[in-house]
């Protein structure tokens, strides 16, 4: 499995699908409601930047509802309490998440595999019970009522539709920033760890550094989604950090097609909308319905939804080049 | 299309404020039941509140008021990001004009920022935080059946008054479970009675044998709960292994409801002493209620957070008919205050400036399986706390609204 050299061709067609898509999510306001449309942004961030580290360097975390969840607090605190303007507080809180993530890595990349997981989610366990007990996050209440501020102290934030499209630059500057980190060298040797961590070792290539590094920019990366997160909503709660949204990134990306850039985005915009829209038509049974969806992602198409949308795109244009799915 | 659409949005905006007397928006009234279908709140509130909410609204007879009214309802699955934007596209899209129920905190106090400014109404059922009635009021919103600190002042004055005078209690390690067993002491040991010790739990618990040992070796008369949900079933159920109310002992629940003791048994509840607003088996009209309840919910008896839902529509059914208004939320909600409530369940009642819907409130006693005669026969009157003295002081709350 080794990635095929870029060729002009496909080049021009990753330009055309990566424009056409930005031009859906620029229209989507006028379509869709911008709330929805903000959230699914959100964890759609979220869920590549769980990507970053599952798809391309093979590490299964279960705790990154702590890097969301702990942006999350230390914006709101910081927007609520400091009062700091709107995207320094973002960045505390991607940097707290970054910092976490240091520490969290540095701990769990001792270990491979089932031990990885768990070591992730007894670690984001314990962030849980600290947010649970620390007196400024409100325990079960949240931190509420959080001000969205505005940018540069020029643009109030506090209309929906113009919070869509910083809300919609954050993201595509969050994306863009996993598009260069999975196409620089740092990104090969990514690839080249999750296919055969020995051999990367015997290159001479320190694996310990660069798992570490995936795992810090993943949960700085999933840190920027909890902070916008907190603009959209304007507050901080426990759910952003339980473990039930560790296990929903597991699904989103699943769902979407894991290692491929834009699959766990399309894999968030289905769990999200299925959980908002179904809310009011089928009441108790949307926990059903995604969960047989889940199932037959896994018995059917495995390669998740961009996985089998690049399958598909090879076989009809008779592509037969045999490459690793990064559409 | 899309230039059409914003020319008619335009239009519209124009219209609406050539247009600022009292009128029905859209010409429908529309109440959207908010609430918890599938996790832990789905029998306190869940399917049973829709019901309750459609029957409000069948036995208001809209028509003959002049209205149209709509119920739609959808589950938040406790969570406040999803309860958020729900409530948002209900007001934005689905013109929505009242939310109710709204069981889980972080939820309520997410779609009390949303309601406020939107300028709709909130009706909070399902749901117990005393700060919607304190720090977090809004001219939007009102608290209807219970709260927190109304069960704990309730469960700690009336038990203490009515022979429960020492306590232990088995608390939550966590913020919600401390101001619980705060707020139950200080009631306790201003009315006479004695605490005899504590111990905390951490969050969620699943093992409560040696924390129950310890509270049984205390010897005292009542063994208050200071946690909710799970958490509390299973104090309860582990308790029942232990035989501590066979030993004379009695668990005092200060966040237990009618749907646990259901889900529990009377074999396991039995002794249980707890607080309500309101019981099914009280008076005619709610044997009534009770009756068409279960018929349409599967055997489920009505808790009183769903006879909250069935008083609290129909209040605001009766104030939207009278105004000839329901898009003002916040005048909808003043005008709700300066009426006195009316309802076959929860009798006559009033509204206080913070938003707290002021009624009595009753403490009871979980009968034993022997003492229990008819399907849903659960509980026995141990005391009444008059509406007077069963919530927070006005003064107390530090709701901005009220004025010092």
């Amino acid at each position: 499995m080794t990635d095929t050299p870029v060729t002009f061709d496909r080049f021009t067609v990753n330009r055309v699908r990566i424009l056409a898509l930005l031009a859906l999510a620029m229209a989507a306001p006028f379509v869709t409601y911008p709330v929805l449309g903000m959230t699914v942004l959100c964890f759609g961030l979220f869920a590549c930047s769980f990507n970053l580290l599952l798809g391309y360097t093979g590490l299964l975390s279960f705790g990154h509802a702590a890097f969301l969840g702990t942006a999350a607090y230390v914006t709101a605190h910081a927007l609520k309490v400091w009062e700091l303007p709107t995207l320094p507080s973002l960045a505390l809180g991607a940097g707290a998440a970054a910092l976490l993530g240091a520490v969290f890595g540095l701990i769990a990349t001792r270990r491979h595999g089932i031990y990885f997981a768990m070591v992730t989610l007894a670690l984001a366990q314990m962030m849980f019970f600290v947010f649970l007990k620390a007196p400024f996050t409100g325990g079960e209440d949240g931190l509420q009522g959080v001000p969205r501020g505005s940018l540069f102290g020029l643009i109030d934030l506090s209309d929906d539709t113009t919070l869509y499209y910083v809300v919609l630059t954050i993201v595509v500057f969050g994306l863009w920033v996993i598009h260069r980190a999975i196409h620089s060298p740092f990104g090969e040797i990514l690839k080249a760890i999750r296919e055969n961590e020995a051999r990367v070792t015997s290159l001479g290539y320190d694996v310990a550094r660069y798992k570490l590094l995936a795992f810090v920019l993943s949960a700085g990366l999933a840190g920027l989604a909890g902070a916008t997160k907190v603009l959209v909503f304007k507050f901080a709660t426990l759910a952003d950090v339980h473990w039930h949204v560790s296990g929903e990134v597991v699904l989103m990306t699943l769902l979407g097609g894991v290692g491929t850039v834009i699959g766990p985005m399309l894999g968030a915009a289905v769990v999200v909308v299925l959980q908002n829209e179904l809310a009011d038509k089928v009441g108790s049974f949307v926990t059903i319905i995604i969960g047989v969806i889940f199932i037959l992602c896994v018995l059917t198409f495995r390669r998740g939804i961009a996985g089998e949308l690049n399958d598909l795109r090879r076989r009809v244009l008779g592509d037969a080049r045999s490459g690793s799915a990064d559409g | 299309m899309l230039k059409g659409s914003s020319i008619g949005l335009c239009v519209g905006a124009l219209l609406s404020l050539g247009t600022a007397h009292a009128e029905i928006t859209d010409g429908v009234v529309r109440i959207g039941v908010l609430n918890d279908q599938s996790g832990i709140y789905a029998g306190l509130s869940g399917p049973g509140s829709i019901w309750a909410a459609r029957k409000a609204v069948e036995d208001f007879q809209p028509e003959k008021h002049g209205l149209k009214v709509e119920v739609v309802a959808a589950d938040h699955q406790n969570k406040p990001d999803i309860g958020s934007s729900i409530a948002r596209k209900w007001i934005d899209v689905d013109k929505v004009d009242m939310i109710v129920d709204v069981p889980t905190s972080s939820v309520i106090l997410a779609v009390n920022q949303v309601v406020q400014e939107k300028n709709k109404v909130m009706i909070v059922s399902g749901g117990g935080t005393a700060d919607l009635t304190g720090a977090a009021c809004t001219p939007n919103s009102i608290h209807w059946t219970y709260d927190t600190w109304a069960l704990a002042n309730a469960t700690g004055k009336a038990v203490v008054k009515t022979g429960g005078d020492s306590w232990y209690f088995l608390t939550a390690d966590y913020a919600f479970g401390h101001a619980l067993e705060r707020d139950t002491e200080a009631v306790v040991l201003k009315n006479g009675g004695k605490v005899l010790g504590r111990i905390r739990h951490p969050f969620p618990g699943t093992d409560f044998s040696s924390f129950l040992l310890q509270a049984q070796a205390s010897r005292a008369k009542i063994i208050g709960l200071a946690n909710a949900g799970g958490d509390t079933i299973n104090a309860i159920k582990q308790a029942a292994e232990f035989g501590i109310t066979q030993g004379g002992q009695n668990l005092a629940g200060l966040l237990v409801f009618m749907s646990d003791v259901q889900a529990l048994g009377l074999n396991a509840a039995q002794g249980l002493i707890l607080t309500e607003a309101w019981y099914w088996d009280m008076t005619d009209e709610n044997r009534k209620f009770a009756q068409a309840f279960t018929a349409a919910n599967r055997g489920a008896f009505p808790t009183s957070a769903q006879a909250g839902v069935y008083s609290a529509v129909t209040h605001y059914l009766k104030t939207v008919a009278t105004q000839k208004e329901d898009g003002d939320g916040a005048k909808v909600v003043a005008a709700m205050k300066a009426t006195p409530t009316d309802d076959p369940l929860f009798g006559k009642g009033t509204i206080r400036a913070d938003g707290r819907k002021i009624h009595p409130l009753y403490l009871f006693e979980v009968k034993k399986p022997s003492e229990s005669k008819k399907p849903g026969d659960f509980y026995k009157l141990r005391a009444t706390i008059p509406a007077e003295e069963a919530f927070r002081p006005l003064e107390d709350g530090g709701c901005p609204l009220v004025k010092k």
